[in-house]
């Protein structure tokens, strides 16, 4: 009940910035490492929006464009960890 | 799971209190999608993940738009307030590419110009900017990537239906009287530009793009600070912004601090490597040379198009009332000619009558009037430009998802109780 608190707080705090509502993601495993990961850059409706659709090839050079080109400091493992979950939950 | 049995509870117990745009998420178990809750008809052929996700949402200072991504922000026009020749500033479409934007302060904003093709250099700020001789363009700008999620197969990126556009009437300076303060050498070959934004990890390639110098200074190359007669909002540029008439948004460079004149072809990766299209794909006029590969150029001028805004696919209509089909239409500035609308699927054409003329850079409105018959009346509508360019009937694939043109289909269906 916590982090529902917290949440609805935030949901009625939000609109003086912009109104933003928490984009919850398939419970799987690896889903740690994507909010750990990802959300720092970017909020992760751009997961959501981007699937059912790409191919197991395609989430893996997505993962590896964020780090080689955008920067996003994530080790192997964990840039392995986000891939599988992408391509288990977001894939087609 | 637990992560949708968390939301369900959430948007239960956040649905006493909180509304968005006017709509109870909770109503959302009950339609399937938050957007079908809102009453928003969402394409049918978008990803399942934009028709799941995306809803109406506020931006501070904005109508309820599209909320494809909250960070970076991208926030598309609900079609509904496409049907004019001018998009208010309030509805305007809101994109962006890195989610560090600092709120700029108008007092002390200055544009900085310089750059090893320039004699000299320069810092300006807005009053200054304002001394100089003000020009208006009615202009259209609209995103590469418009109606990406529209592409079958899908391509991955932020997934617009129609709405990644607008057209507004844009005052600022010219961009060429600025040039013209510090001085282009001879050898001066791009004019690049940056603006206030970046990314929120020091290693993302910050969001810089050039233009060639025959583009750069057109008299219609603005750096504007009105937008239909008023100040920019936030999330359209504010205080100022470069606005390049016929070319895709790419190129509008919001909150725009520095501009460079470089005699070397600007190389960064939001030039190098992203907006660009494959060569001989699209009847590319506009030819930005310096940064042409043997492979791929950057995408310049919008396609022609059109859109259907008076209705959305599948209304019902009553067979036998005459029914006003409108919409608008527009190209990469060379201006619309004609607007073609097929009422039995593309099987025979009729012209339909053009709005008010705008210039060439804007929207065109068009309306044409039909006896719709009982059953599917399938309507569509396809633009041609004054330099005989035409909507294509079918996609032009290219890897990022641009320049989408094909030629709209709705279905009205008539029945004699039909609305």
């Amino acid at each position: 009940m916590r982090s529902i608190a917290v949440i609805a707080f935030a949901l009625v705090a939000a609109p003086a910035l912009a109104q933003e509502n928490p984009v919850l993601l398939k419970a799987a495993p690896g889903l740690d490492k994507v909010e750990a990961h990802c959300a720092s850059c970017h909020t992760l409706d751009y997961i959501a929006i981007n699937s059912p659709f790409p191919s197991a090839v395609l989430w893996d050079a997505e993962v590896a464009k964020m780090i080689n080109v955008f920067g996003a400091p994530i080790d192997a493992a964990d840039a392995k960890a986000i891939a599988e979950y992408l391509k288990k939950n977001y894939g087609s | 799971m637990e992560a949708f049995m968390t939301r369900r509870r959430l948007l239960a117990t956040a649905a006493t209190g909180v509304s968005l745009a006017g709509t109870s998420l909770a109503a959302e178990s009950l339609f399937g999608s938050p957007a079908a809750a809102q009453g928003l008809n969402l394409p049918a052929n978008l990803p399942e993940g934009v028709r799941t996700q995306a809803h109406l949402g506020v931006l501070p200072g904005k109508k309820p738009l599209i909320k494809l991504t909250y960070r970076p922000p991208n926030y598309e026009t609900p079609i509904d307030y496409l049907g004019t020749a001018i998009t208010p500033n309030d509805a305007f479409f809101v994109r962006y590419h890195l989610a560090d934007i600092p709120p700029v302060d108008a007092r002390s904003w200055k544009l900085n110009v310089a750059g090893d093709g320039a004699n000299g250099r320069l810092s300006i700020d807005l009053d200054g900017l304002k001394q100089l001789p003000a020009t208006e363009v009615t202009a259209v700008c609209q995103c590469s990537g418009n109606r990406r999620g529209l592409f079958e197969p899908h391509v991955p990126g932020v997934e617009w239906g129609y709405g990644a556009m607008g057209c507004a009437t844009w005052k600022g300076a010219r961009l060429k009287d600025v040039l013209d303060k510090v001085g282009l050498k001879k050898e001066a070959l791009e004019i690049v530009f940056d603006g206030a934004d970046h990314g929120t990890v020091e290693k993302t390639p910050d969001f810089i793009k050039s233009i060639p110098v025959w583009k750069a200074v057109e008299d219609t190359t603005l750096i504007a600070y009105e937008m239909n007669g008023q100040p920019l909002p936030h999330w359209n540029g504010f205080p100022a912004r470069i606005v390049v008439p016929g070319w895709t948004a790419t190129y509008w460079v919001k909150h725009v601090t520095s501009i460079a004149v470089a005699t070397k072809p600007f190389d960064g990766f939001w030039m190098k490597s992203a907006y660009r299209i494959p060569l001989g794909k699209f009847p590319v006029v506009s030819r930005f040379v310096s940064q042409e590969t043997a492979a791929d150029t950057p995408i310049t001028d919008m396609v022609v198009n059109s859109l259907i805004t008076s209705h959305r696919d599948g209304t019902s209509v009553r067979s036998g009332a005459p029914v006003s089909v409108d919409g608008i239409a527009w190209d990469g500035g060379f201006g619309i000619r004609t607007v073609d609308v097929s009422v039995d699927g593309g099987n025979t054409w009729k012209a339909a009558a053009l709005g008010a003329d705008l210039g060439k850079f804007g929207f065109r409105t068009w309306s044409y009037r039909f006896l719709p018959k009982r059953g599917v009346n399938t309507v569509m509508a396809r633009a041609a430009n004054v330099i005989g360019q035409t909507q294509t009937a079918e996609l032009i694939l290219n890897p990022a998802g641009y320049h989408h043109n094909v030629v709209q289909s709705v279905r009205l269906v008539a029945s004699p109780g039909g609305v």
